[in-house]
């Protein structure tokens, strides 16, 4: 923004960023209310249901906040290999992979008789370096060896999901668990809680804490500043000297290890055990939050919530309007193309103008 | 610029009207007398014409006994289904709840259970065992009997004497399935062999669709399934000219030409006997078991293909299923690397626990289970 001539008005800078979202948001409630209506539905009915089962009641809230955690940190799988310039979807495969290394990591140290706390430290860092190294594997394969990053991740994320499944029908079967095959589980006493007054577990206070810390290294650190120099400018950057190779490295490992967090998150706080459940599609869906946040890891907080909230209160709208789950996914689907074409709108700046002209 | 302004009023317009005239169509449905409210979760789309339509058949027959009941489908197993169950319970008031996946038991419902301990929770996979809270039940049918008949009624028709089997994974309540399919049609005509390909997962439409492309290339003539929805097996043999036996639901609007019968869900059946029990405040046992006699599987109508022999071979031992009892798994059995696995004079009956552990394939059946 240092670029401007002169510094914008202060209602300019509140309403930059919100206004394009704002107008997608108001066309989407009005196509979506058009679409309801057309299936026979008050569309101030659906607009009800979905406030009341997205943010109705406290317990509404915390559904709305439970559903949003996950997406925290898949986000940001996305997002943050994208102030490089590189495009990572593989971030399905990191939370499976970390939340099966965080399996592996814990149920020795509960044979071992270790305090909960020393568990959970050992399962979230194995979490985290087993997802970082699977997408930290398609930067360097990126910058070594040319291979596209985007496709790499995605067969890489495949693999991981492979991987999961085989050991978890083999080596790592608890042998009890007979028609669905899984570890074995975590006792209680050395599971996640839940945050203090809420029922929501504490994965969702480290996605926040991750998503304020990444915005501030990729915004406020000389690194962030030279992540997007490498982004804005690859020859550029190995121009100034630049250690391109080891910061891609450094950025998609830490961009796995918010996924492969997240993964040992849905273990040691939802599932208890890994298996086939944890493949839930949360990595799929933070490329979605990542993209609609513009790739800004702050962005994500709300747009996950949005999400969240979708999911929410769409269970309601199945239960009390007899509606398929689909009409989520056209709810989705409008919003997100409104938000996209939103990019295309004049800025809020020049549209000021031309009124007050 | 006036693009923005005039296309949002416009568009507002067209909602509103749109949105007016809806408003004078009927909304709310009524609460149904009796209070009771039933919720019903999917794992995936309610119309699959496989696991999940099978329950939402049963739903629908409870609906029809005038309960109030709430449904919602593609639900995962994971903390989404627990907000489900939790939100059907306290923003729909549902006093009893059937989270009809088998992973949603463990820990989704177990979970819950504790948390809402006036609310019952009927689950389909038969997991429960002493020890567990009294407001949780598991139900579950022995459908490999309608299997047994429906490898007997295939075994009639076939000319190449390959069949082809579709799983999704080699656990034992599929296993069990391939081997009564195969048991029954080796009850006939022993030189019978059945093909087994695992797709790896419960939803794998493109495996699942080359897996019956490569059975029909082996010169299979009999193809079935064990995987979420049959949809896909069946319409792809169906375009090949392969005959096909069903599973979950009927699926004889897919494949008119070739689908013989097929092995389903009665839970139409079941539900309203679990809800008339419920509202009775009898008690339901833990485990809720039971085959074609109790009414928890039944046969596909048999198609027009179907030779009387094999309509008569199959109501025969219907029949012994319905009176006395028939074991599939009597001894001498072996598996398929040649082991015994049953031995003559040991006869497992449909309930013996033996068979919920079963890890092998028997004779006649081509893969390997591990």
């Amino acid at each position: 923004m240092a670029d401007r001539p002169e510094p914008a008005a202060w209602s300019d800078r509140i309403m930059e960023p919100l206004a394009a979202p704002l107008v997608a948001v108001a066309a989407t409630l009005v196509l979506f209310g058009a679409f309801m209506a057309l299936a026979g539905h008050n569309p101030l009915e659906v607009y009800r249901l979905m406030g009341v089962g997205a943010f109705g009641s406290w317990f509404s809230c915390q559904n709305t906040l439970q559903r949003a955690a996950p997406l925290l940190l898949t986000a940001l799988c996305t997002a943050l290999p994208a102030r490089m310039g590189l495009v990572i979807i593989g971030g399905e495969g990191a939370f499976v992979i970390g939340g099966l290394a965080a399996m592996a990591a814990g149920l020795p140290l509960v044979d071992a008789g270790l305090p909960p706390l020393v568990i959970q430290a050992v399962m979230a860092l194995a979490g985290m370096a087993a997802g970082g190294a699977l997408i930290a594997t398609a930067g360097a394969l990126r910058h070594w060896r040319g291979v596209n990053e985007t496709i790499s991740s995605l067969l890489l994320s495949s693999i991981a999901i492979a991987v999961m499944n085989q050991l978890v029908e083999g080596v790592m079967r608890d042998p009890t668990s007979l028609n669905k095959p899984s570890t074995r589980a975590l006792p209680d006493p050395d599971m996640l809680g839940t945050m203090p007054g809420m029922d929501v577990h504490v994965g969702l206070a480290a996605g926040l804490v991750v998503c304020v810390a990444t915005w501030l290294l990729m915004t406020r650190t000389t690194f962030g500043f030279a992540v997007r120099l490498v982004g804005g400018n690859l020859r550029a950057a190995r121009l100034v000297g630049l250690p391109v190779g080891p910061m891609i490295v450094i950025v998609t490992a830490l961009a796995g290890a918010c996924a492969g967090l997240a993964g040992m998150v849905e273990v040691a706080a939802v599932q208890a055990r890994a298996n086939a459940n944890i493949v839930a599609g949360y990595g799929v869906s933070g490329i979605l939050v990542a993209f609609l946040a513009r790739q800004n890891p702050l962005a994500v907080i709300p747009v996950a919530v949005i999400l969240g909230g979708i999911g929410a209160s769409g269970g309601l709208l199945q239960r009390r309007l007899d509606l398929p789950d689909a009409v989520v996914l056209v709810l989705q689907g409008i919003l997100f193309v409104a938000l996209l074409a939103g990019e295309g709108l004049p800025r809020w700046s020049e549209f000021r103008a031309r009124i007050v002209r | 610029m006036t693009f923005v302004p005039s296309f949002s009023r416009r568009a507002v317009l067209a909602g509103l009207s749109a949105g007016v005239a809806a408003a004078a169509l009927p909304l709310a449905r009524g609460r149904a007398a009796g209070g009771l409210t039933v919720g019903f979760i999917y794992v995936g789309a309610r119309d699959d014409y496989g696991y999940n339509q099978a329950h939402a058949a049963g739903a629908a027959a409870v609906k029809a006994l005038g309960i109030k009941v709430v449904e919602e489908e593609r639900v995962p197993e994971t903390i989404d289904v627990e907000k489900t169950m939790e939100s059907m319970i306290n923003l729909d008031g549902a006093a009893l709840l059937f989270p009809t996946s088998f992973g949603y038991f463990d820990p989704h419902i177990l979970k819950l259970a504790k948390k809402y301990q006036d609310v019952t929770f009927l689950h389909c996979g038969g997991l429960w065992h002493d020890g567990l809270p009294a407001n949780t039940h598991s139900y579950f049918g022995y459908i490999d009997e309608a299997e047994y008949l429906a490898g007997i009624v295939a075994a009639h028709v076939t000319k190449t004497r390959k069949f082809g089997f579709v799983a999704a994974k080699p656990i034992p309540q599929v296993l069990r399935n391939i081997n009564a399919f195969t048991l029954g049609a080796r009850s006939i005509d022993p030189t019978i062999t059945t093909q087994v390909i695992f797709t790896g997962d419960w939803s794998m439409p493109v495996k699942e669709a080359e897996a019956t492309n490569s059975l029909a290339d082996q010169g299979v003539d009999v193809v079935t399934c064990h995987v979420d929805s049959p949809k896909v097996v069946i319409e792809t043999a169906e375009k090949r000219g392969l005959f096909t036996t069903g599973y979950h639901a009927n699926q004889a609007v897919l494949a008119p030409k070739g689908y013989l019968t097929g092995a389903e869900w009665n839970w139409e059946s079941l539900y309203p006997t679990l809800i008339g029990m419920f509202q009775a405040g009898k008690p339901i046992p833990g485990l809720v078991r039971g085959g074609l006699k109790a009414g928890f599987v039944k046969l596909s109508p048999y198609g027009a293909v179907v030779p009387d022999a094999a309509r008569a071979a199959a109501e025969a031992i219907k029949a012994k299923f319905m009176g006395d009892g028939f074991a599939i798994f009597a001894g001498e059995i072996k598996d398929n690397k040649g082991a015994v696995v049953i031995p003559a004079g040991t006869v497992r009956g449909q309930t013996d626990i033996e068979l919920e552990k079963m890890s092998y394939l028997v004779e006649g059946v081509i893969g390997a289970a591990a």
